[in-house]
């Protein structure tokens, strides 16, 4: 039987939400329609004038081949973040929750690179991996790798996407190893006493259990990916080389801000919002069915 | 350095309010950090030392976009600075905003400050002129490229540290024999898109935009793909493909190389020159920047880079005076010849630049002089007194993506060219209705 408390009148429960809506409308609603109105125009940078272009912005930009293109490396850059942020971290949340002693080092150790910004985390990569004198690029060209990530665009994928990521493996560690630790001892041990090994417990048992948890990560993950790792980006190839790292995001700022196209950066702004809430109701309609609460 | 800056100054305006009621405020907004910082900040405590009116109060707003942005932002908020520093890229941003700027030779009019607009360099005034010739912000700090020599590692590679490379032809000679004589990196660049392109054009006397390079009205296309661009571009893919030129980023990435020692020949800003001299341990040398015989039977002008000083609208007549004053003051040869000096930047009148060979600077640092001839040796022509291109900072984002097919060897250098050009001209129609 579901629980239910009902409020009498409306007072209450309108004082109650009040603060929620308010900031919803101040720093949502009321930024989001602005948006949409501005990428109805072609402003001036100064403001000083504007020209009403009707949905010329769009048509602009959805006729550039290269904007098109940005939808795929977008793809391509929030699946592999969420992969590499996802995989590592419920694999070390599996070996520290297995741990008996000291775990809570490990736990500690592990949670830190959460504490560091993305921008200072990108000049930590960019480096590293600096083709001059960084010294994983210094390995790699003992070992007979010349790394160039200036050039090759391979290569600028991964250094973004490992840079990304690193961090949040800190954040999806906490949550998996919560969830790890909250599934109940008695069915482990009965998949054990039926002769299952770690492994076949694991897939079979653990994995279905924190579903909802990995589900939640996944979401917030590819949220992130989409609008948090811009100053990774900025820092490391700003975009390049050529078109290479150019996230959608990464765009809405550099024509923006760098380039001035105040209407061009509304209109993009406007696409990223109707193409993550899409993604977010694709997650909820389809990819939370089989997840098991 | 800076925070104790402007600590120094916050503390200086709490303690003396008395002085501050009696002095007009003039606010400068500026992109400048380190060394430069200092010399800026230095110049105005000059003035302001001079004269008991007026006081300027500098900021540092961050880097060239950083600085543009906040001025643009401020304009929106009616909270502008009085001087704005904005970068030649965004020359055309600001002539076209009528509203928003206020021309300099209508501030200097107004305020009765000595002014005479022929004392300025042509090719430096010439950037921020009008066709009709009023001078709509004052140059600040303009540079010019050239091409700097590492002649140590030009002899440990067995060439002649003294080989002529007036040309680009000759210049891939020496390139063959650095790279047989073992040389890793035989040439690199910093900028490469007003280097390779915007100064390539100018120097050899073709277009780079039509309509005088965007002069003479904003219904401009882009003419980068013409042969002389497309030619000088395949060969920088050849020798790019060769390992005879090593990209290393969009910027000035290159500096650092060239500092350390690691590469032989370097293009880049003469600006390059304060820490050049400084950090280099190898015996450097400073050469006009080469051009390509083929193309033209010698070379014209190179154009600037750099920043010029824009007067923002909204203001008190009292406090132009003080701004007409304040420019004024930096346009004085002194003051000039000793910015040029320190730094490396071009002086923007004639009289600075006979001053300082006066002095006998030319003489104690051989090669400080060639960006002034380089620049000043013939009069501009509709190709080479620069550009004026609206979005100009996308475009050449764009040309720098361009470049970087090229480099990589995934476009031939028409292929990229003509892309450059498509793409440019998009936004060049968007800067002309947003403008209209």
């Amino acid at each position: 039987m579901e629980k239910r408390v009902i409020f009498r009148g409306w007072l209450l429960p309108i004082c109650l939400v009040a603060p929620q809506l308010i900031i919803s409308v101040v720093f949502f609603f009321y930024p989001a329609a602005q948006a949409v109105w501005q990428s109805l125009f072609i402003p001036d940078p100064f403001g000083l004038s504007a020209q009403y272009v009707g949905l010329g912005n769009f048509e602009y930009l959805l006729s550039d081949k290269y904007y098109r293109a940005s939808f795929v490396t977008t793809a391509v850059f929030s699946i592999l973040v969420t992969l590499c942020s996802m995989v590592p971290a419920l694999f070390l949340a599996v070996c520290a929750d297995r741990l008996i002693k000291s775990s809570g080092i490990y736990r500690t150790l592990l949670i830190w690179p959460y504490a560091v910004a993305p921008a200072v985390a990108g000049v930590l990569w960019m480096f590293m991996f600096n083709t001059r004198v960084g010294i994983i690029s210094w390995y790699l060209g003992q070992l007979g790798y010349d790394w160039n990530h200036v050039l090759n665009d391979g290569e600028a994928m991964g250094l973004v996407v490992v840079a990304s990521a690193w961090g949040r493996i800190s954040y999806n560690f906490l949550f998996f190893f919560a969830a790890l630790q909250s599934v109940p001892k008695s069915v482990i041990e009965a998949g054990a006493i039926d002769g299952a090994r770690f492994w076949r417990r694991f897939f079979d048992i653990v994995l279905p259990l924190i579903t909802p948890t990995a589900f939640f990560l996944m979401v917030v993950n590819v949220v992130y990916s989409f609008f948090e790792t811009f100053g990774v980006i900025h820092t490391i190839t700003s975009g390049g080389p050529q078109q290479a790292t150019t996230i959608l995001v990464y765009k809405v700022f550099s024509d923006g801000f760098v380039g001035q196209d105040l209407g061009s950066s509304s209109a993009q702004s406007v696409i990223l919002l109707v193409l993550v809430g899409a993604l977010t109701i694709i997650q909820f309609k389809y990819v939370e069915k089989r997840v098991h609460y | 350095m800076n925070k104790k800056i402007l600590g120094v100054l916050a503390a200086s305006t709490c303690f003396s309010p008395l002085m501050a009621m009696a002095e007009t405020e003039v606010h400068f907004w500026h992109a400048f950090t380190g060394r430069l910082g200092e010399l800026v900040a230095a110049q105005v405590d000059d003035f302001n030392a001079s004269q008991s009116e007026y006081k300027v109060v500098q900021t540092h707003k961050g880097n060239y976009s950083e600085t543009l942005n906040a001025g643009i932002a401020a304009f929106r908020a009616k909270e502008q600075p009085h001087i704005l520093m904005v970068f030649e890229v965004g020359t055309a941003t600001m002539m076209a905003a009528k509203g928003a700027i206020k021309p300099v030779y209508e501030v200097m009019a107004e305020s009765g400050a000595q002014f005479d607009p022929d004392a300025y360099i042509g090719a430096v005034k010439g950037y921020y002129t009008t066709t009709d010739g009023d001078m709509l912000s004052l140059p600040f700090n303009s540079s010019t490229p050239v091409l700097w020599v590492n002649r140590d590692a030009m002899s440990a590679a067995g060439v002649d540290p003294d080989t002529d490379m007036s040309t680009w032809e000759q210049v891939g000679g020496v390139l063959d024999q650095l790279k047989a004589g073992g040389e890793d990196c035989p040439l690199v660049t910093a900028w490469q898109s007003w280097i390779h392109l915007e100064n390539f054009s100018a120097y050899h006397d073709v277009p780079f935009a039509s309509q005088d390079n965007g002069f003479s009205g904003l219904d401009t296309v882009l003419m980068l793909n013409g042969p002389a661009q497309v030619a000088h571009l395949s060969a920088m893919g050849d020798w790019a493909k060769d390992g005879k030129f090593i990209y290393t980023g969009r910027r000035n990435e290159g500096g650092a190389n060239f500092r350390a020692g690691e590469c032989a020949l370097f293009t880049e800003s003469s600006a390059g020159y304060a820490g050049i001299s400084s950090e280099a341990q190898f015996d450097f040398e400073v050469r006009p920047l080469p051009y390509w015989k083929a193309v033209a039977s010698e070379p014209q002008n190179t154009i600037i880079g750099g920043a010029s000083l824009w007067v923002m609208q909204g203001h008190e007549s009292e406090e132009y005076k003080g701004v007409g004053e304040f420019l004024s003051f930096l346009s004085t040869s002194d003051v000039q010849a000793a910015w040029h000096q320190n730094t490396g930047y071009l002086p923007i009148t004639a009289e600075a630049g006979d001053a300082t060979r006066a002095s006998g600077f030319y003489d104690e640092n051989p090669g400080t002089d060639i960006a002034v001839i380089q620049m000043t040796a013939k009069q501009p022509t509709a190709n080479s007194k620069g550009l004026r291109l609206g979005s100009f900072d996308q475009i050449r984002g764009i040309i720098d993506e361009e470049l970087e097919a090229i480099w990589s060897g995934d476009k031939s250098a028409q292929e990229a060219m003509d892309s450059a050009k498509e793409r440019g001209d998009k936004l060049l129609r968007r800067f002309e209705t947003a403008n209209k």
